[in-house]
């Protein structure tokens, strides 16, 4: 079983590598898309209903494809192993919060316009990287991975603090909300759409009443349009990101980074100050890290529930089935995890209710329930149990982790892992015109 | 001349210690302003002699629940993430066993199984049911054992000699596993253990007021305490002892000296474990509760510990243990009480860059 698994990862990393990214990517995005519609149509969903799980999709693999080609850089490139993501990510939504939510609100923000709000989020994100990086100096691997996760903690739990629910500076008030959470601006996708983009209740503009006439008239609700318009705004700030990083990847500072990861050592003996490449990198990283949280929370609530350890867990998961080091690899890795590993088991879910006949009020509400009638070869009640709602919650971590272990012993460069580019400029496997030397 | 060479030395030495004078400094400061709190009467007595008391406990909690990890990673060189997991599944079984010994007959089996039975009808504590609290400890710390035996055999043994940093993600995906299984079959939310109506406590006079210490913050001490010594002299005066420092010290040597080397992991892992399923029943003694994720929320805290007290040291282990826990809850006299656990994490990440070694950096294993 085992050996058939890992023929079939390699020979899909294989076939990956015959063709280029860009086909890759294409054929991922109508793969994923063909699999959700089909689900959705098992499930009987019409237009609209299929619509929204493609937008919940292309989201979800958005939001991760970002975080993992941050992440990417400050591990695949310059192997920095930083647990603190979801610090980071906290750091740029509550930022970005308390710049550009209304003094009206509660609790109140600056009231900032929005494009402030975002700089300021991904500035302060990638700021309070830099301050994080200086342990990174002088820390190995595993205390460096604990501080980071320690830091992120500090950082969550000071928002969450009522110390700062509200509070005053230089007479101004701003506040994170504490345990209760901030609103946060209205998404920005609704300046297309909408007279009034900050009030809930505004008419369409003359282009939104077109638009979502035309789509209304297939049975796809304005809410749903405008989350999908979002989503594919979306896509292109993640081929935004992605050519940034390949640019910062390969120009020079790019090929320091990766030095960096073979031998650091080596690296400094060439002249190269490691130290201050590494602060760069984790204040570059932070700060996309903080953009991707504000576009995943924007229009919706900031909550430290949201900021928990574990949210760093499922970019490290995205990333090493994409592969550590390929910059394809993190944006699939990205698509693959969020789609499958994370909303795939509540579609399961959907489909086994669908399918088996469990009664209203009969799942079982203690293992005991559902293991008991085991015994007359009764599973329903097991099945009903596994698949409520917090059980597949649970599992799909279970899963999780044994999906983290199986890829870590076995395949631990990933899908796209293997292709990771060599620290130097030219391609030292062919030596042109070496033998005439 | 000399007075010039002498003052680079003193320069010298101040700027090569910046970070530590100002460290020493910043304590101090905090010190005076402790007596200048008591003699002003913002702080008293009896509240800092509380705040000491609930420090040590936690401290030793965080000892006894680093010892395990700090073995491990002395031995395999690698942060095991799964460590909470273990304290919360030693927790979790121990105290199954008591609610089954201490209701049998009287309560429904599922109900104790599933720790939903009231803790105040069962009317547990280490007086009323010596029995079942003994046995609790006891199956803790075999049930532990043996589940790190199994992850270590399908799980990290598949991995020897990969770099740390990939048995820590390993690890990660074993933390998620085994946590999340126990949330499939208990479910979410706290369990109350003990009945606080039967346990005993004494009010310790303290300067005014009083200091109130249970049976079971005395238990977890004198425990902690005895299986730190008992360590001690395992690890000092054994031949595995020997062994398991030698592996620490350098693994290849150890191996040409024909030290069975998996036979020595086999042992830390199940010592190791057995210690931290014991820190996991007792800890939740001590509390009188517990959740699915007691011990994940505690690891960090553990971490600090370990890598306070130098990573790999046993004596580190508590010392850092008790430095943390102290640090955590006296940062109450100075900070908003909604930041003791960030305040234990600041003591950590300051450690770290004073002094990457530890506090009794340089002793290993012993």
């Amino acid at each position: 079983m085992s050996a058939r698994i890992d023929d079939g990862t390699a020979a899909v990393a294989e076939w990956f590598d015959g063709r280029s990214d860009a086909a890759l990517l294409l054929v991922l995005a109508v793969g994923l898309y063909a699999l959700f519609t089909g689900v959705s149509l098992v499930l009987g969903y019409d237009l609209g209903g299929i619509v929204n799980t493609l937008r919940r999709i292309t989201f979800l693999s958005a939001i991760y494809a970002m975080l993992v080609l941050a992440l990417n850089l400050q591990w695949g490139y310059t192997g920095l192993f930083n647990l603190g993501v979801a610090g980071f990510m906290a750091v740029g939504v509550y930022t970005m919060g308390m710049l550009s939510t209304a003094p009206t609100t509660n609790p109140p923000g600056l009231g900032l316009p929005l494009p402030i709000g975002i700089l300021g989020g991904v500035l302060a994100a990638g700021l309070v990287g830099a301050v994080a990086s200086l342990p990174a100096l002088r820390l190995r691997g595993d205390y460096l991975a604990i501080v980071t996760l320690a830091f992120s903690e500090i950082v969550r739990l000071t928002y969450r603090s009522p110390v700062f629910e509200t509070f005053s500076v230089a007479g101004l008030s701003l506040g994170t909300g504490g345990s209760t959470g901030m609103s946060l601006p209205t998404n920005p996708i609704r300046m297309l759409f909408y007279e009034n983009p900050q009030a809930v209740t505004s008419p369409p503009s003359a282009f939104g009443e077109a638009v979502f006439g035309t789509f209304e008239a297939l049975g796809v609700r304005a809410p749903v349009v405008e989350g999908m318009a979002y989503a594919i705004a979306l896509l292109f700030v993640v081929a935004g990101v992605y050519v940034l990083l390949r640019r910062v990847g390969n120009s020079p500072f790019g090929r320091v980074l990766k030095a960096i990861r073979e031998d650091e050592t080596v690296a400094g003996a060439l002249g190269k100050d490691t130290r201050l490449f590494k602060v760069k990198v984790f204040a570059l990283g932070c700060g996309l890290m903080g953009l991707a949280a504000i576009l995943w929370r924007i229009g919706g609530l900031a909550s430290t529930e949201d900021f928990r350890p574990i949210t760093t867990f499922y970019v490290f998961v995205a990333l090493i089935i994409g592969g550590a080091g390929s910059n394809t690899g993190s944006v699939v890795g990205g698509a693959v995890f969020a789609s499958l590993l994370f909303e795939g088991p509540n579609f399961v879910r959907r489909v086994v209710t669908q399918y088996v006949d469990i009664g209203i009020g009969q799942t079982p509400n203690t293992i005991f329930e559902a293991v008991g009638p085991l015994a007359s070869l009764d599973v329903t009640p097991l099945l009903a149990y596994t698949i409520s709602d917090v059980n597949v919650s649970a599992l799909r971590l279970v899963l999780l982790g044994v999906v983290l272990i199986y890829l870590i012993q076995n395949r631990p460069e990933g899908l796209l892992g293997h292709r990771t580019e060599t620290a130097a400029s030219v391609d030292l496997s062919e030596r042109p015109g070496g033998e005439d030397r | 001349m000399a007075t010039s060479t002498e003052t680079n030395t003193v320069v010298a030495f101040v700027r090569e210690r910046a970070a530590l004078i100002a460290l020493g400094l910043f304590l101090a400061f905090l010190v005076a302003d402790l007596f200048r709190k008591l003699g002003t009467g913002a702080l008293t007595a009896a509240s800092l002699a509380g705040f000491v008391k609930d420090g040590t406990v936690l401290g030793l909690s965080l000892g006894l629940a680093g010892i395990g990890l700090a073995m491990t990673y002395s031995i395999l060189n690698f942060a095991n993430f799964a460590h909470g997991d273990y304290i919360t599944v030693g927790g979790v079984v121990g105290w199954i066993t008591a609610f089954l010994v201490a209701g049998s007959g009287s309560a429904n089996v599922e109900q104790l199984v599933l720790l939903r039975a009231s803790s105040r009808t069962l009317g547990i504590s280490v007086t009323t049911a010596p029995v079942a609290i003994v046995l609790g400890l006891i199956v803790s710390v075999v049930v532990t054992a043996g589940l790190a035996l199994l992850i270590d055999r399908l799980v990290f043994r598949p991995m020897r000699g990969q770099r740390g940093i990939a048995l820590l993600i390993a690890s990660v995906g074993v933390a998620l596993a085994v946590r999340y299984l126990l949330v499939f079959v208990l479910q979410t939310g706290p369990r109350g253990l003990t009945a606080g109506q039967v346990t005993p406590s004494w009010d310790l006079p303290v300067g005014g007021g009083t200091v109130t210490v249970t049976a079971h913050e005395l238990t977890l001490a004198v425990l902690a305490v005895a299986l730190m010594l008992g360590t001690h002299v395992l690890l000092r005066y054994t031949t595995f002892g020997t062994a398991m420092r030698a592996m620490a010290d350098n693994e290849d040597l150890a191996q040409v000296s024909g030290i069975p080397t998996e036979r020595v992991i086999r042992t830390t892992w199940l010592l190791g474990a057995g210690l931290t399923g014991a820190a996991g029943f007792l800890i939740a003694l001590e509390r009188g509760a517990l959740t699915t994720s007691f011990g994940w929320q505690l690891l960090l805290l553990v971490f600090a510990a370990v890598i306070l007290g130098g990573i790999g040291s046993v004596y580190g282990a508590m010392v850092g243990g008790l430095v943390i826990g102290l640090a955590s809850r006296l940062s109450v006299v100075w900070l908003p009480e909604s930041f003791i656990i960030a305040a234990a994490f600041v003591v950590m990440i300051v450690m770290l860059l004073v002094r990457p070694k530890g506090l009794l950096g340089g002793v290993t294993t012993v």
